[in-house]
């Protein structure tokens, strides 16, 4: 079966969680790295998320929602979440098409978002 | 050398993928740029996500196309599902009666050149839609 055994791996670095999604997101993928992450956060006590979207070249509405509603979830677990590596193409795509990335840090890369990641964690928990 | 054309039955969510996929690959055989062939990969994709949610099973159809000395794509979704019953609202961005992010027919709009709907309620839905290299 097509899919049966497709996971994205979630993998912790420090304080903080990075996903780097190097497939084409199908819905059930989409909905199983949400299962993933949420679950990740409550097993590990991460501070941040960074997903890597360097490798995704179509962001349809549907997968749009996801990655914001695993900001938002991610958000009530007390965790912020960084968007790394939109291609310029999809950046034009998601204003042009309309969907709204509300809620959700962007960067322009993993490094970028690992140093605005720290920079948040550090405003929100002191640097002791 | 011959046009080149797919036609992909739409009846579950690999079958997005594998419609934008086609799309794309089409696309760039066309002559469309990295640009262009993401808002088309994107468009069908939303189109073949229309067909799932509110059809159930459906066909997307991409072809190459020219008219004018202009090349181009056409991609055509066609559903036997329930229509649109107004359809001014469903071209209203914001406005979804199918939990998606309503942005769905009025951005696919956006991301072509040409954008044409014929639908019934009781008979299904026809959106084809044409973008053109420039």
């Amino acid at each position: 079966m097509q899919g049966a055994y497709e996971k994205i791996p979630v993998l912790k670095i420090g304080d903080f969680l990075i996903t780097s999604i190097q497939v084409a997101l199908h819905d059930r993928l989409a909905l199983g790295l949400q299962d993933d992450i949420l679950a990740k956060i409550q097993e590990t006590n991460a501070k941040g998320l960074i997903i890597d979207v360097t490798a995704i070249d179509v962001l349809d509405s549907f997968i749009t929602r996801i990655l914001v509603e695993i900001a938002k979830m991610a958000n009530i677990m007390g965790v912020k979440t960084v968007l790394v590596g939109m291609q310029p193409a999809i950046a034009i795509t998601l204003v042009e098409f309309g969907m709204e990335l509300t809620g959700i840090e962007t960067a322009l890369n993993l490094e970028k978002g690992l140093e605005l990641l720290e920079k948040i964690s550090q405003e929100e928990y002191g640097d002791i | 050398m011959p046009d080149m054309e797919e036609t992909i039955p739409i009846k579950d969510e690999y079958d997005i993928v594998t419609a934008r996929s086609a799309g794309k690959t089409i696309a760039s055989s066309t002559g469309f740029g990295l640009v262009d062939q993401t808002r088309i990969s994107t468009a069908i994709s939303e189109l073949a996500r229309n067909i799932l949610r509110y059809a159930g099973t459906g066909t997307v159809y991409v072809r190459q196309v020219t008219a004018d000395g202009r090349n181009g794509i056409e991609v055509v979704a066609g559903d036997q599902g329930p229509g649109i019953a107004n359809l001014d609202l469903a071209m209203t961005d914001g406005h979804t009666t199918g939990g998606g992010l309503g942005a769905g027919l009025p951005g696919t709009k956006r991301l072509m050149d040409d954008f044409e709907i014929d639908t019934e309620v009781g008979r299904g839905t026809i959106v084809t839609t044409r973008k053109w290299v420039q």
